[in-house]
């Protein structure tokens, strides 16, 4: 499918979605850098995972559809596994680096939510 | 006989239109494949199941999903401007502790996932004696803010979907 000439339009979205979804990921990785500690850095990532994700899968299923002249969704399936396997890793190393606090600082972590915490 | 052969009839559903959709085809040879994964899958998964009550509901589960698709997309712009520095000064984390009224494993997993996937929010800890879960927020202004949208957006609509 390869080189498979596409109409104008179609280029188009193809190239609108796929340039914004890798800019999103790219953001992920900025914030991933950016941010100070490690519950921040968590959330970074995320953006990679959802919307990055969403527009790359979305860019896969109109170009093919386009290209092959029959509408190609199984694509969809990617998003819908990357959704529902990816919170498990985040929500185990999120708990990982609790229970880690949990046993070092003791009762004052977490701290209220009235503090500050980007300073670890 | 039925319930002995497919214990979850639709996830043998979900399975059989599954392997079709992988391999974008109804070829009988790939019918019959379809059909196998979806009675054996379930019964050797069967042990691993928590609960055996699923969701209900279906409305209620296509507003769920409606709601989480808009609150991604909106916080998937916040933390892409924060993460920009459009405005660094003003933010900060925080953790925020929820009281829970949901006893259900799936309802609590679905939540886990809803406020994981969402970017700025992250569920960190759930504890089963005080029912409480611990969130952690990129941008915590006001923690009664994301007290209620924990409890009224997600929290109401898992409890009908699930309990």
């Amino acid at each position: 499918m390869s080189g498979a000439s596409i109409p104008l339009w179609a280029e188009w979205v193809v190239a609108v979605l796929l340039v914004s979804g890798t800019g999103l990921a790219f953001l992920g990785t900025i914030g991933l850098t950016r941010f100070r500690s490690f519950f921040d850095r968590m959330h970074a990532p995320t953006l990679c995972a959802s919307m990055g994700m969403a527009a790359v899968v979305l860019a896969s299923i109109v170009y093919f559809t386009v290209a092959g002249q029959r509408l190609v969704v199984h694509e969809l399936l990617i998003a819908i596994f990357v959704t529902m396997t990816t919170p498990v890793t985040f929500t185990m190393l999120a708990r990982a680096a609790y229970l880690r606090r949990l046993e070092s600082d003791g009762d004052h972590f977490p701290p209220d939510a009235r503090t500050p915490s980007r300073d670890t | 006989m039925m319930k002995r052969w497919l214990p979850y009839p639709r996830v043998s559903l979900l399975l059989f239109a599954l392997w079709l959709t992988l391999n974008q085809t109804l070829d009988p040879a790939h019918l019959a494949l379809a059909a196998v994964v979806a009675v054996v899958a379930p019964l050797l998964g069967s042990p691993f199941m928590p609960v055996r009550k699923g969701a209900h509901r279906l409305d209620h589960i296509l507003l769920l999903c409606g709601i989480v698709f808009i609150d991604i997309v909106r916080s998937n712009i916040a933390v892409a401007l924060i993460i920009l520095g459009a405005r660094r000064e003003q933010t900060r984390s925080g953790f925020v502790r929820i009281k829970l009224n949901l006893h259900n494993p799936s309802a609590l997993a679905a939540l886990a996932c809803i406020i994981t996937s969402c970017p700025g929010t992250l569920w960190v800890s759930f504890d089963p004696q005080r029912r409480e879960m611990l969130l952690h927020v990129l941008d915590l202004i006001d923690e009664e803010e994301w007290r209620d949208i924990v409890k009224y957006r997600y929290e109401r609509l898992l409890v009908e979907i699930f309990e």
